[in-house]
């Protein structure tokens, strides 16, 4: 079943003095229910832009956007974001955070607490339940605002750069860890990174970016048998995929 | 031979007070916490000695300046026989009165230019002009509007309050990260609700910390606005000591609004560690 739709999307900033920026170019791309997507690419070639344009927080020139369906342009529930800076909300609780979505939807009182609790399991936040964002660790945040967006039980998971701004094993610990709540909960994700380990590392399909104009230009499906341990990027076939997409970045 | 010596005699006599002077200009140095509070109360203290020198020594006459000892007595004098009380009650109702309205209507003014473009062109150029309207000069305007009473005082108050907050908290709430109001509409808010559940209390903390700042300008109008047509308050005994060339009473009245202007200083910080705990 199609999760995702993009159809022909085309996305322009306006710029000072000059003609507009094509951030993205007659896009497509179809995300299947339940896939591990990465958007693979250098600084500045419209990973974001896609990214966004599909949360509904850009507005696409051209094309047209489904999820599950619907046609959307406005941000909503059945899309989860996480981003870079975490953003949580500084003066709720770590359960505060995590309850606002459905609290904020009228969720029966039950259901919310329910939720709530799977989730600071499964992020292993326990502890830290009913403490501030200021005291947690980076990782812990971003702990907190993926447990947020999965509160709501979206159709498709989007993060941009979620573990961009932590040390390295924090980050593979992270990659693990959203591979666990991903083969659990089964949610359909797209994941921005400019990482080659990482993305082949966490997805089903790496779709590898190139800029002026931003475009898809290699849809990879990576093979790698499930589920991944940390040594699965010393075998050869993920050096082959690596060399691979090193390449294409290259040039 | 001669050179090593050198090297070595510039390391080892240097004064320590040299080495102090220097941490003391490099900037953003490192002060340990009580040696910042030393500076602090040598400074205050310092002033103080200044001022008591130079009075006690008769260098100046006290028709001029009377020494703090004089002040001090007559301050205590004032409250206890003169019904100083008074006008500072009078004036603190002034200064509460004024400044409750102009946060009332502000927060919600500037919260609206700042994050919506319908109401910052709407709005904006009007509240950017009024800014450099002296409110001092509305005081004869608002004796023929109002007459000589207290919703004159208290509207004088205003006006010097409004229009500085009013824009302090557009560019407040302006600052709030995008992503946070976006992770919010992500998990299905609505307008309302961003607006009530993540803009606001975004901002407070720093609105509340607006109005400790503007809370000093308040203290300023007031005795502007008492100068003309009050009985009692504040500003109109410093013009009263000063018709009776009572310089120590004029001091002490200016020495009363300070106080009364640091506590409200610490009211407010006390009030921004209590409500926002998680800030801190
Ligand atoms: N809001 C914006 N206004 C103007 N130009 C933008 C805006 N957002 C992104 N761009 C431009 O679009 C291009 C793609 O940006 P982005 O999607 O953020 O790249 P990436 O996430 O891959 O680093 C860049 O050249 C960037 O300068
Ligand atoms: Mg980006």
């Amino acid at each position: 079943m199609t999760r995702v739709l993009v159809d022909n999307v085309s996305v322009e900033f306006a710029r000072h003095r000059e003609a507009p920026q094509i951030a993205l170019t007659n896009t497509n791309l179809e995300i299947e229910q339940g896939e591990f997507v990465c958007l693979l690419g250098p600084s500045g070639c419209g990973k974001s832009t896609l990214l966004n344009v599909v949360g509904g927080l850009v507005e696409a020139s051209t094309g047209l956007i489904k999820v599950d369906g619907r046609s959307v342009s406005q941000p909503g529930p059945d899309r989860g974001m996480v981003f870079q800076n975490y953003s949580l909300y500084p003066w709720h609780t770590v359960r505060q955070n995590i309850e606002f979505g459905p609290k904020l939807n009228r969720w029966p009182k039950v259901k919310v607490s329910e939720i709530a609790n799977e989730l600071i399991e499964i992020v292993g936040l326990k502890e830290y339940a009913d403490q501030f964002p200021k005291v947690l660790s980076g990782g812990m945040k971003q702990r907190v605002a993926i447990a947020r967006a999965l509160a709501m039980e979206p159709s498709v998971l989007l993060m941009d750069e979620p573990f961009g701004a932590l040390d390295a094993q924090t980050r593979s610990r992270m990659q693990e860890l959203l591979l666990d709540i991903w083969s659990r909960k089964r949610t359909t994700v797209i994941f921005v990174t400019h990482d080659i380990e990482e993305a082949v590392y966490l997805a089903d399909r790496v779709l590898v970016m190139s800029a002026r104009p931003g475009r898809i230009i290699e849809d990879f499906r990576i093979e790698l048998p499930r589920p991944r341990v940390a040594d699965v990027v010393a075998s050869e076939e993920f050096t082959r995929y690596r060399k691979h997409m090193l390449h294409l970045l290259r040039h | 031979m001669n050179s090593e010596l050198k090297t070595a005699g510039v390391s080892q006599r240097r004064p320590r007070f040299l080495i102090k002077v220097q941490t003391y200009l490099r900037p953003r140095a490192n002060l340990p916490a009580s040696e910042r509070m030393t500076i602090s109360v040598v400074g205050v203290l310092g002033f103080f000695l200044l001022w008591l020198l130079v009075t006690e020594a008769g260098w100046i006459q006290p028709f001029f300046l009377p020494s703090p000892i004089a002040v001090a007595s007559r301050l205590a004098n004032m409250v206890v026989s003169g019904g100083y009380l008074e006008d500072v009650w009078a004036s603190s109702y002034r200064v509460f009165g004024g400044f409750f309205v102009a946060a009332v209507v502000a927060v919600p003014i500037g919260i609206l230019i700042g994050n919506f473009p319908f109401f910052r062109s709407l709005l904006e150029p009007l509240l950017s002009t009024a800014r450099y309207l002296p409110a001092t000069a509305f005081v004869p305007l608002m004796i023929i509007w109002l007459g000589i009473n207290e919703s004159q005082k208290i509207s004088i108050v205003f006006m010097g309050t409004f229009f500085p907050l009013a824009l302090f908290i557009a560019s407040i709430s302006e600052g709030v990260s995008s992503d946070l109001m976006n992770s919010a509409y992500s998990l299905g808010a609505s307008s309302r609700q961003v607006f009530f559940k993540v803009l606001l209390p975004a901002c407070v903390p720093a609105i509340v910390d607006a109005l400790r700042i503007t809370a000093g300008i308040a203290w300023t109008y007031v005795i502007v606005a008492e100068l003309v047509g009050a009985d009692k308050g504040m500003g109109i005994a410093i013009l009263q000591s000063q018709r009776f060339l009572l310089t120590d009473q004029v001091i002490a009245g200016i020495v009363a609004v300070g106080i009364l202007g640091v506590l409200t200083d610490l009211a407010f910080r006390y009030a921004h560690r209590k409500f926002f705990p998680y800030m801190y």
